[in-house]
């Protein structure tokens, strides 16, 4: 019986002790949850922070991108969010429904970042019905990479930046490339270029407050006929990503001349193409129907989770992380280009033309729809611009399908409208 | 005294049975009634905001699945790896039981251990290594294709090679399980009955169909059904492997339902496909029974 006692008081005394240590003022702890390869870095710039703040610990989570996703939904709903993290800016939206962020727009109105620190159509990523729900960390943006010497033997030494003068130069291309060769990849298994090419054609996407497609309208259709005629014209070859075994191979090749992606490919050219054509690649923002056009708006943003017990503490690092020379470092150590204009300046990104050009592009996005359900939609677009390239349906068919799609799966959102709609006219 | 004494007995019986019966009741039925409800509603992430936002829709979500291709694709998937990656594994643990009972064989516990061992192998650590046997530039596997002049297949990254290799992955990380219970099978296999048949001049093939196989029958319905079932519900190898991919060519049901149910948080819908899972598996296991031929005479 003595052994039990002496059992629970080894027990409780470190429990008592630390209890007393809590409660004389010890450091605040704060969880933070950062994905892939910035959830690798994210640690060391945490260390100076710290050393800044001795009374803030941070422990930093990484958690893999392919599992964020479930991980930070299974999170909210178990209660178990940390206190802080990183937050694709497309899911801004979805966890903001869901109420799991905190707004930030109170510390905001008293600090000095705003909106005109930043790429503007990447800051509106963050805002949700006029509230700001997340703090842009680093950016991300799609435009063209090309080949130089390609493009300079049909007759162009820069990229046109209209659709029209751009489907010429691509005509070109192919004209002198013969049946094997193509003037540019696009997988058709991404939706990065039909959805793109209709932002810039001026379309929503969908209607009605996010509650019906809107791809039947003329500004999508006009996108999608020219994205479509790409490949029945022969200029892009009707392939996915994963029937090509390696597109710096091909691009080395010539098999095509030009690709639309982000920016980690900049260090990915860098590293895979061979040095005959180091000197030969460029980077050229996206043409638009009547010069140079819009690109989607990406990366990723600081949030506060709704549960934390520490906002301030979370605002002073999300403060810290948004310096522009703590951006910098970032950069180096990520590749990720930083959301803050004035680190551009500072880091040297807006002198070298390869940056410069998504420096060019940044000032010029256009956010998906901010819905929960845009992850999907956006599947349904390729898919159903798949079956027009393939010929297995007409390009009104595969959009009214389109449509069809959306329109079901937008079900509830119409639903909820109506009842906050009746819900509102009865108080 | 006799009845009361019975009585009290059952009495008695009812109490010892009582607390594993409260378990079963609140964490086996008591979820399985609770996920046909969730079934019958629309429960989603608009839910998990706003309860009030889930809605009673019947069967809606059943008739959703049947007209969804992905569920098709999904179905087709899993009907492949039931019926294609389950018989592969028994007869490998039938073949690898057979050989490691075989008169000739030494050192039996230990060939027992090295097929067991990537049973209970985290199958995260032997996914590292898989890929890697995989790789298409470097990848042990073609490597030794290579030497048989047979072109550099993408096993994870093209359509049609992603579902066999993970097949192959799942037969191998598996099949040690049933060897086991094949080895135990084959060991009461009565001596009495080889020494006859020998006696008689039957020939090892001979002995092994007549003899063996017979004896086993029991044993061999066991393991199918059980592989059969753990075959429908795969999901490990592929959600580590290929995360279904590439174009959903390795979606198994079970799957599709965790990107239903977590990913988009579609409990509803992802509860429906529960239930169809269930009673797919459910008509192949009667099916299975019935085939099953009846015990001969001897």
């Amino acid at each position: 019986m003595k052994r039990v006692w002496w059992l629970l008081l080894a027990l409780g005394v470190p429990l008592a002790l630390s209890d007393c240590a809590r409660r004389a003022g010890s450091p605040v702890t704060l969880r933070m949850w950062a994905m892939g390869r910035e959830g690798e870095v994210v640690g060391e710039l945490v260390r100076e922070f710290e050393r800044e703040h001795p009374d803030i610990r941070v422990h930093v989570q990484q958690i893999p991108w392919s599992a964020a996703h479930e991980k930070l939904l299974t999170a909210h709903v178990g209660g178990s969010l940390p206190d802080l993290g990183q937050l694709g800016n497309s899911w801004i939206s979805e966890f903001g429904t869901l109420r799991a962020l905190k707004p930030l727009d109170p510390w905001l109105a008293n600090a000095e970042l705003s909106r005109a620190d930043y790429f503007g159509g990447i800051w509106d990523t963050n805002v949700l019905d006029g509230v700001t729900y997340g703090l842009p960390w680093y950016v991300d943006t799609r435009l063209l990479f090309y080949r130089k010497d390609l493009l300079a033997r049909a007759g162009y030494d820069a990229m046109p930046t209209d659709w029209e003068s751009w489907r010429r130069c691509l005509r070109a291309i192919k004209a002198r490339g013969g049946a094997k060769r193509y003037a540019i990849f696009l997988p058709t298994n991404e939706w990065t270029a039909p959805v793109v090419l209709g932002l810039q054609a001026g379309s929503p996407l969908l209607a009605d407050g996010g509650t019906r497609g809107a791809f039947r309208e003329p500004e999508f259709r006009r996108a999608f006929d020219f994205y479509v005629d790409l490949f029945r014209e022969g200029l892009a070859p009707a392939i996915g990503f994963n029937e090509i075994a390696n597109k710096y191979q091909e691009l080395e090749r010539g098999t095509f001349a030009m690709m639309i992606t982000g920016p980690w490919e900049l260090g990915e050219f860098a590293r895979r193409l061979p040095d005959s054509l180091q000197s030969q690649w460029a980077t050229a923002v996206m043409p638009g129907p009547t010069g140079p056009g819009v690109s989607a708006a990406g990366g990723s943003s600081l949030v506060m989770f709704h549960g934390t017990k520490h906002p301030e503490a979370c605002w002073e690092l999300m403060r810290f992380l948004s310096r522009p020379e703590q951006q910098v470092r970032f950069w180096r150590l990520t590749g990720d280009l930083p959301a803050r204009t004035a680190s551009w300046a500072d880091s040297g990104l807006a002198s070298d033309p390869r940056t410069r050009a998504f420096g060019d592009q940044l000032l010029r996005t256009a956010p998906s729809p901010m819905v929960p359900e845009w992850e999907e939609i956006a599947t349904r677009v390729w898919e159903q611009a798949d079956r027009a390239i393939r010929g297995a349906a007409s390009p009104d068919s595969a959009l009214a399908t389109l449509d069809r799609l959306v329109d079901r799966m937008l079900e509830k959102r119409r639903w909820l409208a109506t009842r906050r709609a009746s819900g509102a006219r009865g108080t | 005294m006799n009845e009361p004494l019975a009585a009290r007995q059952a009495r008695a019986g009812l109490l010892l049975a009582l607390p594993s019966v409260v378990l079963i009741l609140v964490f086996f039925f008591g979820p399985v009634l609770y996920g046909l409800w969730l079934s019958l509603t629309d429960f989603d992430l608009y839910a998990i905001a706003d309860p009030s936002s889930a809605r009673f829709v019947g069967l809606g979500n059943y008739a959703h699945a049947l007209s969804d291709a992905d569920f098709w694709n999904s179905l087709r998937i899993t009907i492949v790896y039931a019926f294609v990656g389950a018989p592969l594994s028994v007869a490998v643990s039938l073949a690898a039981a057979l050989l490691v009972d075989a008169k000739a064989t030494r050192w039996k516990p230990l060939f027992r251990a090295v097929y067991f061992a990537p049973v209970v192998t985290t199958l995260v650590a032997v996914a590292i290594v898989w890929r890697y046997l995989y790789q298409p530039q470097y990848g042990l596997v073609n490597a030794l294709l290579a030497k048989f002049n047979v072109p550099r297949v993408d096993w994870l990254g093209d359509p049609h090679w992603a579902l066999p290799a993970i097949l192959v992955l799942a037969v191998w990380k598996n099949f040690g399980y049933n060897l086991l219970i094949f080895v135990a099978g084959l060991q009461n296999v009565p001596r009495e009955l080889h020494e006859a048949a020998e006696l008689d001049g039957a020939s090892g093939w001979q002995r092994l169909w007549n003899v063996t196989l017979p004896q086993l029958a029991p044993v061999f319905l066991f393991v199918s059904v059980t592989t059969v079932i753990n075959y429908f519900q795969l999901f490990a190898e592929p959600y580590v492997m290929t995360q279904g991919g590439p174009l959903k060519s390795t979606n198994s049901l079970v799957l599709l339902m965790y990107e239903q149910g977590f990913r988009w948080w579609r409990m509803g819908y992802a509860a429906a496909l529960a239930f169809l899972l269930f009673a797919v598996i459910l008509v192949a296991t009667v099916v299975q029974m019935r085939m099953q031929p009846r015990e001969r005479r001897t």
